[in-house]
């Protein structure tokens, strides 16, 4: 008997002890609604299908492993990255001051570009055709709707517009007005060739009949060399316009069309400007070896410092020596950052000026330049915030709650069971122990829904004490002798323990398996604290009362 | 102390009066759905984790009040705006639209309020944004979820006890899930994650209650002259015995539930309440539903028993 006992004894503290290393070493986690934090779940931007699985998996494992590399450089504290299915990533951030920032981080593509600007005669020349293939694509009666149907021969806005801005003294800054009234324009070889024009005005004859829109051109002014400007009002539309396939068909052969990413004020309008740029880019964001935020010396605005591995400075060198006086654009996730003359050449440093934005932006952009481009774009499928002070209110409800239901729960079973109700206290005291402890040993966070779950395994921790002493009265009243009546009162009750608990745990797992974020937090607590509650009625309030039982005679009469 | 000790309540003889209320109550609710489903467009108030949507908690000090607020969001093409909880917290839920990206309508919602009231007046403590995607998906897996969990546990019972009881507990279960769905529906409450975690702790709990009162049926069963005793009188035993438990468990239960729902906030209050209702209901169902179940599927097809199938087939004949 007395063997038993010790074995017993050192089993339960054996557990108690390891409960209490893992919650005091470990420490319990709290969960983003208890502390304040973001929740975001990013998927992998593929609207048209057209990534194959295999590629889908690839691409989310480099993103997780280049977001990680983002957020660790942007400094929070235990941020929790993981892929969830095939193509998601689920991204937990505790105590951020700025939300809107780390998301930029995350988000953020930095898939970096080099492109030569080509003149804007490359497309002067085929804008007849675009128009063209604009309105072939949506219909004269569409056009008409959005009110694009300017006609050719009618005065456009960009001609009054073309008088009011290009003068080279309007220009942004000194290095661009050079470049304004560089007469390379003028010199390129590749403006329209007689047969081209007659083979656009035959087209046109064919197809529209008379109707004549400029629905593309029309939107368009001058700009400086190799850009348009466009009014922010028709930017939605232009950028509907040049997505089209149609479009994309009727433009020359290497030239692409892209946004610059700042809006120009002129004459109290807005304007973003288009750049015309060579189609490849000579030099991507992969040939970066680092990148730094700066303030330049001369305007005192932020930028960019990069500095290339070897073979891209290479590249860059020779490129630019090709180049000088040409401009090249530097182009961020599609748009373009800035398009500096290229005045020298240029070896394997070199910088990315932003213009009016803030020093954070250049910060955060040096920041992601050197994590590296994430392999896809990623789109915001889900995402949950929630504010310090709120995640504070819950926390000290949440425990309130907690105590006063189980200091309830105490005084019943005390009141109800005397001395075996005490004892079944001191089993739940392990109990809740042995809980904190597996959540912290498993790296559970303790959400609120959690917080619920934990206290309802309290009730079935309770449960299982009620059902054995209800065994054990039952017994008692057939007038056995306590000892056998414990005895007795434990086997009987055991199946109904074993057979609730099971069930229980069965919901739970499948609580877990198809739960996300909150029900899944509330899942472990409950699995967790069934097992907890299993081992605590069945073991440690067993071993209570044996201690108890063997420190009165046989035949005393036992409190319950 | 001992209560409903040696009680002898006739449970079983109500067991007709059982049926009408829970018909009646089921009854409500899926009129409640239908009303529902023609003025809300959805069978239950379902919230932004299952329809897709933005969900923004706002906290204004000093307060304001719900047409300053709803004029700053646009007067009549305003979002639902929703007093929450303690003075001054608003919460807003609009759609987002396809092809428009989550992040931006959130954005957007302060955005506007920081234009009429300024940044400094509030703060905005809790979003919630979810793609319609995701909240489709959801919808599936909360139903596969029940679906596998009552399935599993069929299953576990059919092993550890007799297939009848495992249907008899499932009825039971199916019970307890529609007729808190159906008051849900009646009252409107918001269908979120949450409150789909305390629907499955409902079937856990209402499963747990209705094994015991089985446990003890099976061992009176068991027990010697077990089978020969009348099969109702000994089932309205077994629940009689098992009362003080069933009484001092659900009251324990339900006191811990009580003292989250008076100072466990505002977050957790519809969790709650459906957890509170899910334990009346689990409690209410493993006497009156699961218990008779059980009797009636033994009058209509026997224990499982060789001599029982034979009554009853002697019994279906003599019928004809």
């Amino acid at each position: 008997m007395l063997k038993s006992f010790r074995v017993r004894l050192i089993v339960i503290l054996a557990a108690l002890g390891i409960a209490i290393g893992y919650y005091v070493t470990e420490g319990l986690k709290l969960g983003l609604d208890l502390q304040g934090g973001m929740h975001l779940v990013l998927e992998i931007d593929d609207p048209d299908g057209t990534l194959t699985p295999e590629a889908k998996a690839s691409a989310i494992e480099r993103a997780e492993r280049i977001i990680r590399t983002r957020v660790d450089e942007f400094g929070v504290e235990e941020p929790l990255i993981q892929r969830s299915g095939s193509d998601r990533i689920i991204v937990e951030l505790a105590g951020l001051d700025d939300e809107s920032r780390a998301k930029e981080i995350i988000n953020q593509q930095a898939f970096l570009e080099w492109k030569l600007v080509l003149p804007n005669t490359d497309v002067d020349q085929a804008l007849e055709r675009l128009d063209r293939a604009v309105v072939v694509a949506l219909g004269a009666e569409t056009l008409r709707e959005m009110g694009r149907d300017t006609e050719a021969g009618e005065a456009g806005a960009s001609s009054i517009e073309q008088l009011l801005f290009n003068t080279p003294s309007d220009s942004a800054s000194a290095e661009d007005s050079v470049a304004a009234s560089d007469p390379d324009a003028a010199a390129d070889p590749a403006t329209a060739t007689p047969e081209e024009e007659a083979t656009a005005e035959d087209e046109s004859g064919d197809e529209m009949g008379e109707v004549n829109f400029r629905p593309f051109s029309g939107l368009l002014n001058t700009g400086e060399v190799g850009t348009y400007l466009v009014d922010a009002e028709d930017i939605d539309d232009a950028t509907a316009f040049m997505a089209l396939p149609e479009f994309q068909r009727a433009l020359p052969r290497g030239v692409s069309l892209q946004w610059g990413w700042d809006s120009i004020p002129r004459a109290g309008r807005f304007y973003r400007e288009l750049y015309v740029l060579e189609e490849d880019a000579f030099l991507t964001g992969d040939q970066l070896d680092d990148a730094t935020a700066n303030r330049d010396q001369q305007f005192n605005q932020p930028q960019v410092l990069f500095e290339l591995n070897r073979r891209g400075g290479r590249d860059f060198q020779r490129l630019t020596a090709a180049n000088i006086g040409n401009r090249i654009a530097i182009v961020l996730d599609g748009e373009v950052v800035s398009a500096p003359v290229v005045r020298d050449r240029i070896g394997a440093r070199g910088t990315i000026d932003l213009g009016s934005a803030d020093m954070s932006e250049a910060t955060d952009l040096a920041l992601v330049l050197r994590a590296g481009a994430l392999p896809a774009p990623l789109s915001i499928m889900e995402e949950r915030t929630v504010g310090p002070s709120l995640g504070a209110d819950s926390i000290e409800q949440g425990q309130m709650a907690g105590i006063v239901g189980v200091i309830a729960v105490l005084v019943i079973m005390m009141v109800y069971y005397r001395m075996a109700g005490i004892l079944a206290v001191a089993a739940l005291a392990i109990y809740l122990m042995l809980v904190l402890g597996g959540l912290s040993a498993l790296n559970a966070t303790l959400t609120l829904p959690g917080i619920a779950g934990l206290i309802l395994s309290i009730g079935m921790a309770v449960d299982a004490n009620v059902l054995i002493f209800e065994r054990i009265r039952e017994e008692l009243e057939r007038r056995r002798a306590p000892r056998t009546a414990v005895d007795e009162g434990f086997g009987n009750a055991l199946s109904a323990i074993v057979d609730a608990n099971i069930t229980t745990l069965i919901t739970g797992l499948i609580l877990f398996q198809f739960g996300t974020g909150p029900v899944r937090g509330f899942a472990v607590t409950l699995c967790i604290g069934i097992v907890a509650s299993f081992f605590s009625a069945l073991y440690v309030t067993r071993t209570l009362f044996l201690i108890y039982l063997t420190r009165k005679r046989g035949s005393d009469p036992i409190s319950i | 102390m001992w209560l409903f000790h040696d009680a002898k309540y006739g449970f079983i003889d109500m067991r007709r009066k059982a049926y009408v209320v829970s018909a009646s109550v089921l009854a409500a609710g899926m009129v409640a759905m239908v009303v529902n489903f023609a003025t809300i467009g959805n069978w239950q108030n379902y919230g932004v984790d299952f329809t897709g949507g933005v969900l923004v908690q706002v906290a204004f000090d000093p307060p304001t009040d719900d047409t300053e607020l709803r004029d700053a969001l646009g007067g009549t093409q305003a979002p639902t705006i929703t007093s929450f909880g303690g003075e001054g917290d608003y919460v807003i839920r609009a759609a987002v639209e396809e092809g428009v990206s989550i992040d931006v309508v959130a954005a957007g919602l302060s955005e506007q309020i920081a234009a009429s009231y300024g940044e400094d007046r509030f703060e905005v403590v809790r979003t919630e944004s979810v793609g319609a995607k995701i909240g489709e998906e959801l919808q599936g897996r909360a139903a596969l979820a029940i679906i596998f969990s009552l399935f599993l546990t069929l299953l576990y019972i059919a092993i550890r006890f007799e297939f009848r009881f495992g249907v008899a507990s499932v009825i039971a279960t199916t019970h307890d899930i529609l007729i808190v769905l159906g008051l849900l529906a009646l009252f409107r409450v918001e269908i979120s994650l949450p409150t789909v975690a305390a629907l499955l702790t409902i079937v856990g709990y209402s499963l747990n209650d209705t094994i015991v009162v089985f446990d003890r049926i099976r061992e009176n069963l068991n027990a010697r002259g077990g089978r020969r005793e009348d099969p109702y009188k000994l089932v309205n035993r077994s629940i009689n015995e098992t009362l003080p438990r069933t009484v001092l468990t659900s009251g324990t239960t339900l006191g811990v539930l009580f003292s989250l729902l008076v100072l466990g906030g505002a977050v957790i209050r519809d969790f709650t309440m459906v957890l509170i209702l899910g334990v009346l209901i689990g409690t209410y169902s493993s006497i009156f539903i699961a218990s008779p179940a059980l009797l009636e599927i033994q009058k209509r097809y026997g224990t499982g028993d060789v001599r029982d199938k034979q009554k009853a087939k002697a019994r279906r004949a003599a019928a004809v």
